[in-house]
């Protein structure tokens, strides 16, 4: 019979480039493929190879996705331990294992590392640590030991210029939440037997959802330590395992996670997200000039630019179109200038940026003198005549004059004029109506007491175009 | 026909690192003089007591190189 093969979790062969579709691109002696087999053989032992999710690092380990046939996600560099507590939140039943080298998980991404753990989330990390920056040719990690010489370090390394070697797992162990912490070593066959135990371990506790668990590997870097892979192995077992202790620093056997993450059943969750069936777009979908309006609304920080922005882009989409909102401002919360780019169309939106807007909503002087050149000839142009005092200087585009800051005080809030250009706008465009704006506003507004006399903003904008039309 | 343990190489996806040869508690295992298809000498099996422990196939970086017989007909190892 056969006692050991190729575990099921891998792939059969590896699509990927270069020779050899059976083998790794691994160098010859790496710690990483004995890592990847012992990890492939719990998942085909505990049969959860297709609820797996990896998550590939930046370094070697990157294309740990061409060998296991899992669910598995590059993440930016250090941030799996995040990218892994979003997954896990969303697909509680995954088996997430994070597969860091010592750059990705303790240079870069210490932090991701350090707050998973304080979490405890229920994540299943192995880190690989060879002391080595492997990918980018052997420059010094944050484990590289005192005297190791390495491309930045070719002196050896200095604890006066570079500090000493992170011990990780003694780091995290400082910590409550983990449930299991364990240091092991590739240096020899026992040590591979231990690490597949640590292994298994660390994924059946995340099977268990106890929480959170690591195991950190010593593993030999052959080519960058400029060593033969039997050799490494005995270097690793000569150095690195006597600055870094193998051994277990701590198994709690734990109790179950209790915490249950909100759940919101999907028919829920498009009702309050407002997501318009895709039956019911077509009837309600308008037909857009050219298939696309770009608008653009300026004015200054406070006078409600982006939210009207906002305010159109959602009834946009209520109406079954695409839509997106791109606001550009600065640094001031009130006051500074300010603009919000919203394009409407009826099929998908290739970029949000409004160079040329069919459509300028001008609220400002300085609003109009930036984008009146750039409007579309053909175009059109609303001023907010209360407070821009000029005329528009083109005559290739129509403009619409409402002394809307006028209007809003009549009404009785001087805030309410962006509605009232918007309004205006959805008076002369016709894209979206009064009806589907009188829905959507009271969604947009954070102060529920503002809804009502936003509302009799909307019916003054329409009342105002009544008498005044284009 | 005999029943024994063994060990299976694939030619091609050894490289040659040595160490299943240096795992070996019991020897069985050494680097060939053949260069396979990706270049490299590979490691070959001899038995000498092999006991099917696996440490080989665990120790062995490569995802599939190895396969580990146990109590197997011998026509089968070749």
């Amino acid at each position: 019979m056969i006692k050991h093969q190729k575990p099921e979790a891998f792939y059969d062969t590896f699509e990927r480039k270069g020779p050899g579709q059976k083998t790794t691109h691994y160098c010859p002696g790496c710690g990483h493929g004995t890592v990847h087999k012992l990890i492939g053989e719990a998942l085909s032992d505990f049969d959860i190879a297709d609820k797996a999710v990896f998550l590939a690092p930046v370094g070697c380990g990157v294309f740990i996705y061409y060998y296991f046939n899992s669910a598995s996600i590059q993440c930016a560099h250090g941030r799996a331990p995040a990218t892994g507590t979003a997954i896990k939140r969303v697909h509680d039943d995954s088996i997430v294992i994070s597969y860091q080298g010592d750059g990705d998980l303790g240079g870069i991404g210490a932090s991701e590392i350090v707050h998973a753990a304080n979490r405890g989330e229920n994540l299943t990390v192995i880190f690989i640590n060879n002391a080595i920056y492997g990918m980018t040719g052997g420059q010094m990690a944050p484990t590289t030991l005192l005297g190791q010489k390495t491309k930045t370090t070719p002196f050896g390394r200095d604890k006066d210029i570079d500090g000493m070697p992170l011990r990780i797992s003694e780091l995290l162990n400082t910590m409550e939440a983990p449930v299991f912490i364990e240091r092991t070593t590739l240096g020899t066959p026992k040590g591979v037997m231990n690490t597949r135990k640590a292994i298994r371990k660390a994924i059946q506790n995340q099977k268990d959802k106890k929480g959170f668990s690591f195991v950190e590997i010593l593993a030999p870097c052959p080519i960058n330590w400029k060593m033969t892979p039997v050799d490494a192995r005995k270097w690793l077992r000569e150095n690195l395992e006597k600055f870094y202790e193998v051994k277990n620093f701590r198994d709690k056997d734990g109790e179950k996670q209790s915490g249950k993450y909100p759940w919101m059943e999907n028919a829920e969750l498009l009702e309050l997200l407002d997501i318009v069936k895709e039956k019911d777009k077509q009837t309600t979908r308008k037909t857009i000039k050219n298939g696309e309006e770009k608008v653009k609304i300026a004015g200054f920080g406070g006078q409600g630019i982006m939210s009207v922005g906002v305010l159109l882009s959602n009834c946009a989409i209520k109406k079954g179109m695409e839509s997106t909102w791109l606001p550009s401002y600065g640094p001031e919360m009130r006051g500074g200038t300010a603009n919000a780019s919203v394009v409407i169309a009826e099929e998908q939106i290739g970029t949000p940026v409004v160079d040329y807007p069919d459509t300028l909503i001008t609220m400002t002087i300085p609003a109009l003198n930036t984008f009146e050149k750039n409007v579309n000839p053909g175009g059109l142009i609303i001023v907010n005549s209360s407070l821009i005092n000029r005329k528009v200087q083109r005559d290739d585009v129509n403009v619409y004059y409402v002394p809307a800051t006028e209007l809003a005080n009549k009404v009785g809030l001087t805030a309410t004029a962006a509605v009232i250009m918007l309004g205006i706008y959805a008076q002369i465009k016709g894209i979206i109506d009064t009806d589907i704006l009188k829905l959507i506003l009271p969604q947009s507004l954070s102060k529920a007491k503002y809804v009502e006399i936003n509302l009799k903003a909307i019916d003054a904008a329409e009342e105002y175009y009544k008498n005044n039309p284009l | 026909m005999a029943k024994r343990n063994f060990v299976k190489i694939e030619p091609d996806e050894c490289k040659g690192c040595k160490v299943c040869v240096h795992a070996c508690p019991k020897e069985c295992l050494h680097i060939g003089s053949d260069i396979n298809k990706i270049g490299y000498q590979y490691a070959k099996f001899e038995d000498k007591g092999c006991t099917a422990c696996g440490l080989c196939f665990y120790v062995c970086p490569e995802l599939g190189a190895i396969t580990v017989y146990k109590n197997e007909e011998e026509e089968k190892e070749k």
